[in-house]
């Protein structure tokens, strides 16, 4: 029960590893455990998404790239600690802030010029992501040996439970997150606007909002919101690449559920996906955790293009 | 002030009603680019005798050139920008393995059969995506070969992870060949012709504007669902024949490859030129086979490319060949 | 025979969030009349066109052709049994050639039905028909306007292609959205006979204008919507007078 720490059930999201948490534990606290694996797999799959969502609610850019620069930030930290041997707190800042440059390089140089062309934005950033997650597995990435210690080693035992203080400390630090940002977008100035750009585009243009300036800096937040979950998550499994191609998949699912561009829904689609998940690995096998996503992409958008709280009617058109 | 002035030239002017072609030469010029191709194709695997790793890759080319055929005749003619080419391979491929192994069907018959009920289950599984639009079409297009993956891992069917192994392969080297070599040739004048006939016509008024099609008294689901047929016929096609060349069907089949080096070829080549998804094909599977070594660098190679061609807004190598032959250019003063 | 009404509609609503764009609109049009719908901008005419046409739904309400329901039909079905439409925001098919634009509605269902167009063979060339039809509206056919690229052509050949794109479907009602908006006077008056050539033929026409005077000029009768309600009906000349009227185009230089 103790042991097995790094490798954890949604660890496909945020790292490898295939184990089961909640097959270990079937009798006693099967509900306590059903629903603490479940609030903290979807607070989990929000902090994938959170990144992915601002981006695309204040600049309508799908930002396909955003699981490359989730594993890219994670190998920048590894770095840092192992090849420079930089103290771990240092080595995260810098992690974040070059991830989040590399974000608004993105931008600056190749995404500034498809502007709104969705089509060329969405080949354009998958192709981004594409070319830095296979370089770096061509670059050495590959294997198992890549791993970020945990903050906070050790586990408690809750209501019969058993749960590392890494995974306790996610919910926290999501929880404070998600709150800081509903104080931010709603009692600061600067906040403030960006929620006006991200309701209404058009109308934040007309106030005179730089639109390049303003999408700079939210593909610079969402990239640096990508490497700050990666550096949560990533110490519960290894830093592989093939977690890019999942988050991506994780990020979109989340936001497609709960509307592209909108935050509560945001945050509600991951509930969904995170508990869907858990049930089906529960009663199935972990092997259906992106099954469950990529159903839930395609089944919402067959039959509610918009999402649950999506604004866009994006099938009634104007004619 | 400086401006360029393109002009068609006189021989492009004088051959373009079919009765005004007068002199060999006017033939030629008509002929000569497709004779090129043609012949070019159909002599290529006499050339790579000698280096028969090559010829192997002919065939792989073959099956991405209408991989991306297929995308740019949906993409660009159709205005369904489906980012899910993989989707067609693997259900074409893994249908004529289930035939071939399963139901002892030989590959003569497995293939034909594959490429059309591939192409009907294609069309049934898209058919509740048809009225989405551009970037919802795409993402739905990019996810289906991915849950198509999971769902064969996950419930262990069709051989698992380890494929279905065990498909027949072709007879000869020949009929490996021009099997495919044939199929490509067809589908691309034929759908040269296709996209110029009246129907086609519809399809490409689809894509301009679905309104008015509508209004117009067309069923536009009816014509997606038409040409989704069509473009999942060809992908499908592609990997039944690529099951027996290989000899196995694996979920590789769904993998990112058929995916993002046809779109690939497509924007280099030239979008909406269809020839222009052959040559961008021709240029981009080579040069990564030369590359072999490199491993997924290659990918980053094909990313690249991709990016750099959509970024500068490039018209595609084929549209500016095609604006060499038939135009000239000089400079004038404004 | 042209008393007899082809089309009604019975108390259509339809809300787009909270705007209110059509609250219980009810009217009746004849057979071979030429309608008018007026209104200033934003009074909902655009809607009730779509709404007819089966480009919207209406909330609540009905729309007979024939004594037949057609409400929340699709639109391509409307369109087969003979309503057609323009589109006020005009986008013909920016990519093939102004006549090849015709070939799309020519090879639609129900011009296939009624065959080759006005004696043309049943499998009659469509070129060949796409062409006489625009020579017909106004395009010279020997000059290089009907092969040039739609996206070319300038706002008036861009009027008469939306109408002859109509016009190839052989329809027996023709919704036409502010055809003469943006037009010149002396384009206008190169449109007229047009309209008045179907007219003769026996296609009902329902025309949405804001070019009142040239409206009144051709209409039979008027309707005029304001906010999304009918404030008035009847011939030309007594709408203008209505008192509504007046004060809902207060301001405007139209009348
Ligand atoms: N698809 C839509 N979504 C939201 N609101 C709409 C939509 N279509 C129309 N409206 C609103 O409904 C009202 C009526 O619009 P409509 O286009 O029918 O007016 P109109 O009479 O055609 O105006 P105009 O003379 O400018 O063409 C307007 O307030 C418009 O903003
Ligand atoms: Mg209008």
């Amino acid at each position: 029960m103790e042991g097995r720490v790094p490798a954890c059930g949604w660890g496909s999201a945020a790292g490898g590893g295939d184990a089961s948490p909640i097959r270990s534990n079937r009798r006693a606290g099967v509900i306590v455990e059903f629903l603490l694996y479940g609030i903290i797999n979807s607070i989990t799959l929000s902090l994938l998404s959170l990144g992915f969502t601002l981006v695309y609610s204040i600049s309508r850019l799908p930002n396909f790239a955003h699981g490359a620069l989730y594993i890219t930030s994670g190998y920048i930290v590894w770095l840092l600690l192992n090849r420079l041997g930089l103290p771990y707190p240092i080595a995260v800042v810098i992690g974040i802030l070059a991830t989040g440059f590399i974000g608004a390089l993105i931008y600056r140089f190749i995404l500034i010029r498809i502007r709104g062309m969705e089509i060329s934005e969405i080949i354009a950033t998958y192709a981004i992501g594409l070319a830095i997650i296979e370089g770096l597995r061509w670059g050495g990435l590959r294997g198992m040996t890549f791993t970020l210690p945990p903050f906070f080693p050790g586990s408690v035992i809750l209501a019969g439970v058993s749960v590392d203080y890494q995974r306790l400390s996610i919910v926290a630090i999501g929880a404070l997150t998600f709150l800081g940002l509903y104080l931010f977008t709603h009692f600061n100035k600067l906040g403030l606007a960006l929620r006006g750009i991200a309701q209404d585009e058009r109308a934040a243009m007309m106030l005179g909002i730089d639109s390049d300036m303003t999408a700079v800096v939210s593909l610079a937040i969402g990239s640096g919101l990508a490497a700050f979950a990666a550096i949560l998550l990533l110490p519960l499994g290894n830093i592989v690449v093939e977690a890019g191609y999942s988050v991506l998949i994780y990020a979109i699912a989340v936001c497609i559920i709960g509307g592209l561009g909108s935050w509560g829904g945001a945050i509600v689609g991951a509930f969904i996906i995170g508990f869907a998940q858990i049930l089906t690995e529960a009663f199935l096998s972990s092997h259906f955790q992106m099954v469950v996503a990529l159903l839930a992409i395609i089944v919402t958008l067959l039959l509610k293009p918009s999402g649950l709280f999506g604004k866009q009617k994006e099938l009634e058109e104007r004619v | 002030m400086r401006r360029k002035e393109r002009i068609d030239r006189g021989i492009k002017v004088r051959t373009e009603g079919i009765y005004a072609i007068s002199s060999m030469r006017e033939i030629l010029y008509l002929l000569g680019p497709r004779l090129l191709l043609i012949v070019g194709l159909i002599l290529l695997p006499f050339i790579l005798q000698l280096a028969p790793y090559w010829a192997r890759v002919v065939n792989i080319m073959c099956v991405y050139a209408l991989v991306a055929l297929s995308f740019d005749f949906l993409a660009n003619y159709v205005g369904l920008v489906c980012l899910g080419g993989g989707f067609f391979v693997g259900v074409g491929g893994y249908l004529s393995a289930i035939f071939n192994t399963y139901l002892g069907i030989p590959f003569y018959l497995s293939i034909p059969l594959a490429t059309v009920f591939g192409a009907f289950l294609c069309t049934l599984l898209f058919l509740p995506c048809l009225p989405l639009r551009g970037v919802y079409f795409a993402i739905v297009t990019l996810m289906y070969p991915l849950l198509l993956t999971r769902i064969i891992e996950a419930f262990d069917i069709l051989g698992g992870t380890n494929g279905i192994s065990g498909v027949d392969s072709f007879p000869n080297q020949y009929v490996e060949h021009y099997a495919i070599i044939v199929v490509l040739l067809l589908v691309l004048f034929g759908l040269r012709r296709f996209v110029n006939q009246d129907i086609g016509l519809v399809l490409r008024g689809v894509k301009d504007n679905d309104q008015s099609v509508r209004a117009s008294g067309i069923n536009v689901t009816h014509m997606k669902a038409l040409a989704v047929f069509i473009s999942a016929g060809i992908g499908c096609f592609g990997g039944a024949y690529l099951v027996h060349l290989y000899m196995w069907a694996g979920i590789s089949l769904f993998a990112l490859d058929f995916s993002i080096i046809p779109i690939a070829a497509v924007v280099i080549g030239g979008g909406g030129t269809l020839v222009g998804a052959v040559v961008g094909t021709f240029i981009l599977v080579p040069l990564s086979e030369a590359l072999r070594n490199l491993g997924t660098f290659r990918i980053v190679i094909y990313c690249v490319a991709l990016t750099a061609f959509i970024v500068l807004k490039s018209e595609g190598i084929m549209v500016y060949l095609q604006r060499k032959y038939h135009q000239f250019e000089r400079w004038v003063k404004v | 025979m042209s008393s007899e009404t082809i089309l009604s509609m019975r108390g259509i609503s339809k809300h787009f969030g909270g705007v209110q764009a059509l609250s219980d609109v009810s009217f009746d049009v004849k057979e071979g009349e030429i309608y008018g719908i007026i209104g200033p901008n934003g009074s909902g005419k655009t809607t009730l066109i779509n709404c007819i046409t089966g480009f919207a739904k209406p909330d609540k309400g009905q729309v007979f052709f024939r004594q037949k329901e057609i409400t929340g039909w699709p639109p391509h079905k409307i369109a087969h049994v003979g309503i057609t439409r323009t589109f006020q925001i005009m986008r013909p098919y920016y990519s093939l050639p102004a006549f090849k634009n015709l070939i799309i509605p020519l090879w639609s269902p129900r011009a296939r039905k009624l065959g080759g167009w006005r004696g043309g063979g049943k499998h009659g060339d469509r070129d060949t028909v796409a062409v006489d039809i625009l020579e017909e509206i106004g395009f010279e056919r020997d000059s290089r306007v009907p092969y040039k690229l739609a996206s070319t052509l300038p706002t008036g050949y861009q009027k008469r292609l939306e109408l002859a794109r109509c016009i190839s479907m052989r329809p027996e009602i023709i919704f036409c959205d502010e055809v003469f908006s943006g037009l010149s006077m002396s384009e206008i008056a190169g449109m007229t006979p047009l309209i008045e050539k179907l007219k003769m033929e026996g296609v009902t026409l329902i025309m949405v204008e804001h070019r009142l005077r040239e409206l009144f000029r051709v209409a039979d009768r008027v309707m005029a919507l304001q906010f999304g309600e009918k404030i008035a009906e009847g011939l030309s000349g007594d709408v203008i007078e209505n008192k509504q009227v007046k004060e809902a185009y207060l301001g405007s230089e139209e009348v």
